[in-house]
């Protein structure tokens, strides 16, 4: 129950939210704050009571009731350490969203607050729903809301991007709505009781051809979200033009919900098939790493090249989660909490130099840091983050992924290991032309406010922690990934 | 009286029915339009009593009085549009009306 | 002793934090004392460690100090431990000991800067993560280090950033290191792969055992770890990115790009010696590489007229010569050369500072000159420092070291005499542009206005590494002169000792030569650019030696060569795509849909009439369908 009651207050602070601004719209940004906070404190309380996790099974909490019994409808969640630690994620994440968008967002407020509560309600419900209908149900939720955000409150050219990011991220959630409907009327003629629950499903055996084309239904969707080359083109355009909180969750949070899809449906309902593509798909990611980097290299528009060096990172957990191997795996989990936090923090920056600047060009920019050292320093940190310096959280994700699947694939590896290099090139071709060189503005700017630089150090603070004592978390979600391990085994 | 043979009568609706076509595709004044798909309608009512004679069923006189009922909603709220329409654009011609043309 | 160790790394880390977060409220002076100060406390700390070590047990003694665990899953720990051995130990000595005499002259040396905070904070940063760099236990932890000290080095070279040229210069240095970390962080995938560990003293028992000598896949190991190593230590084919990193302050160029970080190569080959053991192919290519770079190096020092490029290019000349030593299987006369090199070059960097300071940042050599009278104690130490490159013949330390290699690089069990001959050829340059630096800068006429001479805070730093440029070298004797092997001993716990092959000449004899060869260097050196000048003026206007020359100064073309080779194609590949061809595809589809949409939007008139027909033809249609089947 406890699992709800977040989504809940959520769910209600956003409508709140949008009912209270017409009056007076400072109070729905509190609103949203403390709505955000309430699901941080609920999940941070669990992450230490379950530090240890639970003898014998994967499973920290299970909650469901009947919400459509006749046609096998279930509300069912459930908790697990890699659950727990993307709703920590979520919720960290979610509280800076609101933060962040304090003075930038103003027109439509309780509009906005509402989107962003009902998205990060979405994103929420996303990674505990154990039940297929409820997982759709939650994946659109976290689809239109965000919609909204890009459409109403982004750049000169947020229609063209919400469409896009739209008509992208349907087409592939409707193949899953086919895939989950084909499985549960394929489960229903096997067993003759007709359910959703995952754990049901689970237990399905599906023909071998069938399989394949259910699982592509899943794979497209989750595919896109995350994405993978070629299907990314969505995403340059809907970070770029999102605004900085939509920039910051699309990033942090929409994209691990591809990631988090695969490793729970994919591996475990489809093992023999996603074994049978895994060199594929690790091909796929590889593509992407190189891909994605070469890309960001060529980018003049900044928040366009910090979405192509998602595109790259994401190459690594695709890269990992197909080598089946806990080391990689691990790291990919790393990879999802330390992309998270340093992308975002890198959108972050960026929202805020266009707020000083009215500009994302980067020629536009150059020496910043003779202005805005404190801002400067920040995202000195987060590019060595992004291009993977030790000490901080990313390397010790890009590390294990790198390390688990050498050991399946080290050609593959090698040539992924190329990315760290470009990531180096284009990283250092960011810093340069923002915040180096010769000052290229006049006029004064404010260095950090002190909203953002409490933004900013705990954002910071999380990176260095991650890489320096990143062992709670790999203690918490080794369990379920030796459980997903488990269940995908059957495949190799 | 001498018994007109279903035939005749369905032939009688169809020139009916095609008159009203004819005046619904020439016509440029809607309320000539109006008229004709009356027209059309009744054709279909004719027929539809001439096929209930020769089954001897009462079917067919059943669906003319839900023709007629119809056929009387429908005008009143036509006439109501065709008032709004000449109010708004100050004409019942139907080539100068194509507010519902894709551009 | 051994639940202090962590004191070492953690002082400089504490000093970077403070300066990081608390550096701009701080006063200048409070800023050099943390800056210095951290770095001087550890530099104790290390000393009273190497005490310890003398005194305690002798034999292997080793300290091992775990902090807490890094990660740990599936088959895979990794702790942050920190282990100190023998060859940690001269590291460790050399980069809190220099690096403190560095930092202290550079209180002095950058007090005018306006981000003197900023410059101790990456210096204090730099010191700790290359303590952490020579203390790890395990090579993620090295690693860590290793990219430490590679980040550190991109923000001091680009550390007067508003010069568009030295962010150019620290993005190649990055980058180009990466290149070599790329090699070396898959080398260490492949260790882990074979051996299931990434604990270093684990990796060295277990090697042997595993892999036959010369065994493909020890071989891609070492040579992987070569490729990092040579990454860091720029040597040929990666060494391009060092001179350029002279657009750093002098302060940096003499801690990191000469007596610290570069050498980080050195210590990974000889930490991995085991692994390279087993290897005859990469020692081999190991000598050879470094035999290459110090000749390619050492020539392009020669007609350098920078003062901090002639010193960048003999650095890495110099470095050649350590790697040339370790292919051979000389582990510890590298590591002795690493020691003295340490000392003189960052003297001699100092020193230069202290001549381009005064010299109102002229960086050109002959517009130097006549400065042996008026910085007589700068003269003197920079005499102390040149001669030990130039490796003068017993009164200096450069001349111990130097000497070792030389004799192992023909003697030893991978020696032949090419490497030898090589060793020479560079022996003969490096006593050459040592003798043209000296000649050139101080004696002569003034030919620049001058400034306010150093003060005491940057004099007596370079006194005392001039003292150690001297004596540094008495600690090893060669073996026939006096038996005295300090310095092999003490690293003989670590490393083993250097096999001899048969059939070699007699000690004396190689080292004749040696000694001749550089004293003919010098006095080249002094005829060319004192005695008789005109022959040089000739030479130059001809035009075989002019192209020589040139091709010397540019470094070899090989930034030429890179610039077409890789810098380019990628320009060009990143540059044709920037607007990603995937784009296109799904544009495609929207153009398409659009045209699709404009076609059947024809029929959507808006003409009633239309309309009927349509339904009319629609209706006629599906009669005729009807009728039909």
């Amino acid at each position: 129950m406890i699992l709800v009651i977040p989504i809940i207050v959520l769910l209600l602070g956003g409508c709140s939210c949008w009912l209270s601004a017409s009056k007076r719209f400072v109070v729905c940004r509190w609103i949203a704050l403390v709505a955000m906070l309430a699901g941080l404190v609920v999940f941070s309380s669990l992450a230490m009571t379950y530090r240890g996790g639970v003898n014998g099974t994967a499973w920290l909490i299970d909650y469901r009731v009947n919400w459509i019994p006749a046609i096998g409808i279930s509300f069912h969640i459930a908790l697990d350490g890699l659950s727990l630690i993307l709703q920590l994620l979520t919720y960290f994440l979610g509280t800076l969203a609101v933060l962040c968008s304090w003075t930038e967002i103003r027109q439509r407020t309780g509009f906005y607050f509402f989107n962003l509560l009902a998205t990060i309600a979405g994103i929420s419900g996303v990674f505990i729903a154990m039940d297929l209908f409820l997982f759709y149900f939650f994946w659109e939720l976290m689809l239109v809301p965000m919609y909204f955000l890009i459409a109403i409150w982004g750049d000169s050219n947020r229609r063209y991007a919400s469409y896009k990011f739209f008509i992208f991220t349907q087409a592939g959630g409707l193949l899953m709505l086919l895939a989950i409907l084909a499985l549960y009327f394929i489960h229903g003629q096997q067993t003759g009781a007709y359910s959703f629950g995952y754990f049901d499903l689970l237990q399905t055996t599906i023909q071998p051809s069938a399989a394949r084309w259910i699982m592509s239904g899943f794979l497209v969707a989750f595919l896109v979200k995350l994405p993978m080359v070629p299907l990314h083109n969505w995403l340059p355009d809907a970070h770029s033009e999102a605004p900085t909180a939509g920039s910051l969750i699309l990033a942090g949070l929409l994209l691990k919900t591809g990631a988090y899809g695969i490793l729970r449906f994919v591996l475990t309902l489809f093992p023999e098939q996603a074994a049978a593509i895994a060199s594929w798909a690790m091909l796929m990611g590889v593509i992407g790493i190189i891909y994605g980097a070469l890309l960001a290299f060529a980018q003049t528009d900044i928040k366009r090249l910090i979405a192509y060096t998602s595109v790259s990172h994401m190459g690594f957990v695709l890269l990992g989660i197909f080598s089946f191997r806990e080391i990689a795996l691990q790291g990919v989990v790393m990879q999802m909490l330390a992309h998270g936090i340093s992308t975002g923090a890198l959108f972050l920056l960026a929202g805020m130099l266009k707020e000083r600047l009215h500009t994302r060009e980067i020629n536009k920019m150059g020496g910043l840091w003779t202005l805005m050292p404190a801002m400067g320093g920040a995202a000195m940190l987060f590019t060595m983050a992004s291009l993977g310096l030790p000490m901080l959280g990313n390397f010790i994700a890009e590390f294990l992924v790198l390390l688990g699947t050498f050991q399946v694939n080290s050609t593959l590896t090698t040539i992924a290991s190329i990315g760290l290099v470009l990531a180096a090139v284009y990283s250092l071709r960011m810093m340069q032309s923002v915040f180096l060189g010769p000052l290229a503005i006049s006029g004064t700017y404010r260095d950090l406010s002190l909203r953002e630089w409490v933004i900013i150090a705990v954002l910071s603070c999380s990176i260095v922690v991650l890489g320096l004592y990143p062992q709670p978390v790999m203690d918490l979600v080794k369990a379920a990934l030796n459980n997903i391990i488990h269940h995908s085994s059957g495949g190799i | 009286m001498m018994p007109v043979h279903a035939n005749t009568v369905l032939i009688v609706a169809a020139v009916l029915f095609l008159l009203g076509l004819v005046g619904v595709l020439t016509r440029k004044n809607i309320l000539f339009m109006l008229l004709s798909i009356e027209i059309m309608l009744n054709a279909a009512g004719l027929a539809f009593v001439a096929a209930g004679s020769k089954w001897q069923q009462p079917d067919g006189q059943v669906m003319f009085l839900f023709i007629l009922a119809m056929a009387a909603a429908e005008v009143s709220v036509a006439l109501a549009l065709v008032l709004q329409i000449y109010h708004q654009y100050k004409t019942l011609d139907v080539d100068a009306l194509k507010e519902l043309r894709d551009k | 002793m051994q639940q202090y160790l962590f004191l070492i790394p953690v002082l400089p880390l504490a000093g970077f934090l403070l300066l990081a977060l608390a550096g701009k409220t701080m006063s200048k002076r409070a800023i050099a004392f943390t800056g210095t100060g951290s770095v001087c406390v550890a530099a104790l700390i290390a000393i009273l460690l190497c005490t310890d070590y003398l005194s305690g047990n002798s034999g292997n003694a080793v300290y091992i100090q775990s902090l807490w665990q890094w990660f740990q899953t599936a088959e895979l720990a990794v702790g942050l431990t920190l282990r100190v051995d023998a060859l940690s130990l001269v590291f460790i000595f050399i980069i809190t000991f220099v690096g403190a005499l560095i930092h202290v002259f550079a209180s002095a040396y950058m007090r005018a800067d306006r981000d003197y905070a900023r410059f101790f904070a990456c210096m204090n940063l730099f010191v700790a993560s290359m303590l952490v760099l020579v203390m790890a236990d395990n090579l993620v932890l090295l690693y860590l280090g290793w990219e430490g000290v590679g980040m550190c080095s991109y923000l001091l070279i680009g550390f007067w950033y508003e010069t568009a040229a030295n962010c150019r210069a620290a993005n190649k240095a990055f980058i180009i290191t990466r290149i070599g970390d790329t090699a070396l962080i898959i080398g260490i995938f492949l260790l882990f792969r074979e051996l299931g560990s990434l604990q270093i003293p684990a990796i060295l028992d277990q090697a042997p055992q595993r892999f036959s000598s010369g065994s493909g896949a020890i071989t891609t190991i070492a040579l992987l770890l070569l490729a990092g190593g040579m990454g860091k230590s720029a040597q040929v084919p990666l060494q391009t990115w060092l001179p350029d990193a002279m657009a750093g302050p002098t302060p940096v160029s003499a801690l990191i790009h000469a007596a610290t970080m570069v050498t980080a190569g050195v210590y990974l080959i000889a930490r991995m010696h085991t692994i390279f053991l087993l290897s005859p192919l990469a020692m081999t290519v190991t000598a050879a590489i470094g035999s290459i770079t110090l000749i390619v190096a050492g020539c392009s020092a020669m007609v350098q007229t920078d003062i901090k490029r002639i010193l960048a290019y003999s650095t890495i000349s110099q470095i050649g010569y350590m790697f040339l030593a370790l292919g051979v299987g000389a582990w510890s006369a590298a590591i002795f050369h690493f020691f003295t090199h340490a000392f003189f070059k960052a003297l001699l960097f100092l020193a230069a500072g202290v001549v381009i300071e005064y010299l109102h940042h002229e960086q050109d050599i002959f517009r130097m000159g006549g400065l042996k009278k008026q910085l007589p104690l700068v003269y003197y130490c920079f005499l102390a420092g040149a001669g030990s490159l130039a490796a003068v013949p017993l009164i200096s330390a450069g001349f111990y070291s130097k000497d070792a290699i030389l004799w192992y690089a023909y003697s030893a069990a991978g020696g032949n005499a090419i490497f030898w001959i090589a060793g020479l050829v560079g022996a003969f340059i490096t006593a050459f542009y040592s003798a043209r630096l000296v000649v050139v800068v101080f004696w002569g006429d003034r030919k620049t206005p001058v400034g306010s001479p150093p003060g005491r805070t940057m004099t007596i730093p370079l006194v005392i590494l001039a003292f150690l440029s001297i004596t540094a070298g008495f600690i090893e004797w060669p073996h026939n002169l006096l038996n005295v092997h300090l310095f092999s001993e003490w690293l003989g716990t670590v490393l083993p000792a250097t096999s001899l092959r048969g059939g070699h000449p007699p000690e004396f004899i190689l080292q004749i030569v040696a000694v001749v060869i550089t004293l003919s260097g010098i006095c080249t050196g002094y005829y060319l650019y004192f005695r008789n000048t005109a022959v040089l003026a000739q030479w130059k206007s001809s035009r075989f030696p002019a192209a020589a020359r040139e091709f010397f100064f540019s470094g070899w073309k090989f930034d030429a060569l890179y610039n077409h080779l890789v810098v380019r194609p990628f320009l060009f590949l990143t540059g044709i795509n920037k607007r990603d061809v995937f784009d296109r595809l799904s544009d495609g589809i929207v153009t398409f849909s659009k045209q699709f949409n404009r076609s059947l939007s024809f029929s959507q008139n808006g003409s009633l009439r239309w309309y009927v027909a349509g339904v009319l033809i629609g209706i006629l249609f599906i009669i005729t369908i009807q009728l039909i089947l």
